[in-house]
């Protein structure tokens, strides 16, 4: 049986080219870029040549590019270089549905005596603004709001909240490792100190991240002890993963534009036909400001874990938001905050697609799903409701 | 992913007696939309051997839930009414070859299912949440529901207690209660009167803990007030420190070692006695 993946948004497949062009770091040329003999101090110009390519993706400077481990821990030092900083300053904010990188991370400041403000969201999951203008306050050290929702996809107004961000002299992160590769996004122009990204979630291998911070922004250390990364990230090069992100990262400069076209034709057919096919099933999040790959739908009266499970039979793989699935009792904070009702809570299921899908896979899915929902619901005590 | 059982897998993707019984005898309904499963039994009775001959459902929830539902009609076709009643939420999950734990809340919603069912049909129904004190306002879960379970499954922890009612798994508010329920079911001190394990430690673990208790607890308040600390050795039960930076001048010095025995004698053992060298 072929897998049909349409996980994106939980990791991505490494690019053939990627893998191609890390490997040789892996085998022969294993050495450590701090070393004095060629063998490996060779490697330091492989290092820039990634950089710089990672920096083109983003419009950056390469000397603005940080390599860390993940997503995770670019999150929490962007967050805690703003606390180290402006010791004197206890107030973060951010909002209901971040990534847990930063959402827990916050939970986390307040236990340890910050005050941590956490913006709503609107029941299409658009960031409440007037609740972020008056959350500003002279103790706030940072802003980290994520670029696009993850389980959504919908895209957050980061232009507008950095433009005021810049005015009143504050900090502001964001975390745009779902929007990274997927939508064009330029440092030069967006008014951002300082942005998450993460090597997986656009065909890089997993453990590799990147802290992009702009030049002149103040910087503090997370991870402390060796001189690398210029002493802003310490710890032996990943090298092998650097190079894959690198070449990760000029692949998504190259393809951005017409996958971004691929992408959303397809995700709009794949959720067009469900709509269609299924009765009682509903788009969670804004559709007019979403990234191309993603699409949530709930489908009322059913339980995603079993959605979820039925589609494996078939070699589909997406993801839930449903309290079986989110490794609690509870579903989904994103779409608690967004105040999506019980009925359709449960049943939300969540396809984000790839460059590697095809239209025949669409076609599968559109073909295999809405039989499973009608089996379900026959199965469920609430099933006469539709 | 959870792990399932082939069995639970068999039946949740070919579940057996799906529907709803025209006419039945009894029904039994619990869970909501709300919850996240939910759970509806309709039985056959034959009316002179008390006998269930046939047993259907309907259930709303994960594949756990479905398959924990199946296994239930399964179960109690051909039973009587007091053998049906003899079951336990262990006995579908036995069945089923067991569930994951934090999926034991299925089972128990069958086995619910069940008892408000035959209790139904024998006129012993409770009205509707009658005075029934909900500890977990998030799942709506009863005191007495609780009780049962924990008496029944033996649970003696918290986290027992959520991954088999659900209680305490939302906002965690109720978890005080269900600590206090567990100890007035097992019949154990409260938790701050005692240490939790009064096991002995050895001298390597002592020793251990004795550094991480001065690091973690003690340096950082005596740091904040410009003092400092080192743990210069520790024989036997006595831990033999030297006061640094400006504690040393400290005229509170006495005072300070003082909490410092108290601390390690809370969190290390009784009988530590802290010396200044």
């Amino acid at each position: 049986m072929n897998t049909i993946y349409l996980d994106n948004n939980a990791t991505t497949a490494v690019a053939p080219a990627v893998l191609e062009e890390m490997l040789p770091y892996l085998k022969d040329l294993y050495g450590n870029p701090s070393s004095m003999h060629t063998f490996g101090g060779q490697l330091g110009s492989t290092i820039r040549e990634a950089r710089a390519k990672v920096a083109a993706l983003l419009g950056a400077e390469p000397e603005e590019i940080i390599f860390t481990s993940c997503g995770t821990e670019s999150d929490n030092t962007a967050i805690m270089s703003a606390l180290e900083i402006y010791p004197h300053k206890r107030h973060v904010i951010t909002t209901r549905v971040e990534h847990p990188a930063v959402y827990s991370f916050c939970k986390h400041l307040a236990r340890k005596g910050y005050r941590v403000t956490y913006i709503p969201v609107d029941s299409k999951g658009r960031l409440n603004m007037d609740a972020f203008y008056k959350a500003l306050d002279d103790d706030t050290a940072i802003v980290s709001v994520m670029y696009a929702n993850n389980e959504t996809g919908v895209i957050f107004p980061v232009e507008e909240i950095g433009t005021v961000l810049r005015e009143r002299d504050i900090l502001f992160h964001t975390d745009a490792v779902q929007a990274v590769g997927k939508i064009p996004l330029d440092t030069r122009t967006l008014p951002i100190d300082m942005l998450s990204l993460s090597g997986h979630k656009l065909h890089a291998p997993k453990g590799i991240g990147v802290l992009y911070v702009r030049k002149g922004t103040r910087f503090y250390p997370y991870i402390i002890g060796g001189h690398q990364e210029h002493g802003r990230r310490a710890g032996t090069e990943n090298i092998a993963s650097i190079i894959a992100l690198g070449k990760a990262c000029e692949l998504a400069a190259e393809n951005l534009e017409t996958e971004g076209t691929y992408l959303s034709r397809l995700r709009d057919k794949l959720e067009a036909a469900l709509l269609r096919r299924s009765p009682d099933a509903r788009i969670n999040g804004d559709t007019e400001h979403r990234l191309p790959n993603t699409t949530n739908i709930s489908f009322e009266y059913v339980e995603g874990e079993a959605i979820l499970l039925r589609l494996d039979e078939y070699g589909i793989c997406a993801s839930s938001g449903s309290a079986c699935t989110s490794g609690s009792l509870e579903p989904s904070h994103v779409l608690r905050a967004m105040g999506v009702p019980f009925t359709a809570m449960h049943g939300s299921i969540r396809f984000s697609l790839s460059r590697y899908n095809t239209e025949e896979e669409i076609d599968k899915v559109i073909e295999t799903l809405p039989p499973i929902i009608k089996e379900l619901r026959m199965l469920s005590p609430y099933g006469r409701c539709t | 992913m959870w792990e399932y059982t082939q069995k639970v897998k068999d039946f949740f993707l070919h579940p057996r007696n799906v529907g709803e019984i025209e006419n039945p005898d009894a029904v039994g309904e619990v869970g909501s939309i709300t919850c996240g499963d939910a759970l509806k039994l309709t039985l056959k009775i034959d009316k002179d051997t008390n006998r269930i001959i046939d047993a259907k459902f309907q259930t709303f929830g994960c594949a756990s839930a479905i398959a924990s539902s199946s296994a239930l009609t399964e179960l109690v076709k051909g039973k009587t009414l007091d053998d049906a009643l003899k079951l336990t939420n262990k006995d579908i999950a036995d069945f089923l070859g067991g569930l994951p734990e934090a999926k034991m809340h299925c089972s128990v919603m069958g086995k619910e299912a069940l008892e408000a069912a035959i209790a139904g049909y024998k006129g012993e129904a409770k009205p509707p949440e009658s005075g029934e004190r909900i500890v977990c306002k998030c799942f709506e879960v009863t005191e007495d529901k609780i009780r049962k379970v924990i008496i029944e499954n033996h649970l003696t922890t918290v986290d027992e207690v959520t991954n088999y009612t659900k209680a305490g798994g939302g906002c965690g508010a109720c978890i005080p209660d269900l600590e206090a329920i567990l100890r007035d079911i097992w019949s154990v001190k409260p938790v701050a009167e005692r240490p939790k394990e009064p096991k002995k430690l050895t001298n390597l673990q002592k020793i251990a803990l004795i550094q991480d208790v001065l690091e973690k607890e003690i340096r950082p308040r005596l740091q904040a007030d410009g003092g400092d600390l080192e743990l210069l050795d520790v024989e036997g039960h006595k831990v033999i420190v030297a006061l640094r930076a400006m504690c040393v001048a400290c005229p509170m010095g006495g005072v300070t070692i003082k909490g410092i025995e108290e601390k390690l004698r809370e969190l290390v053992s009784g009988d530590i006695v802290v010396e200044e060298r």
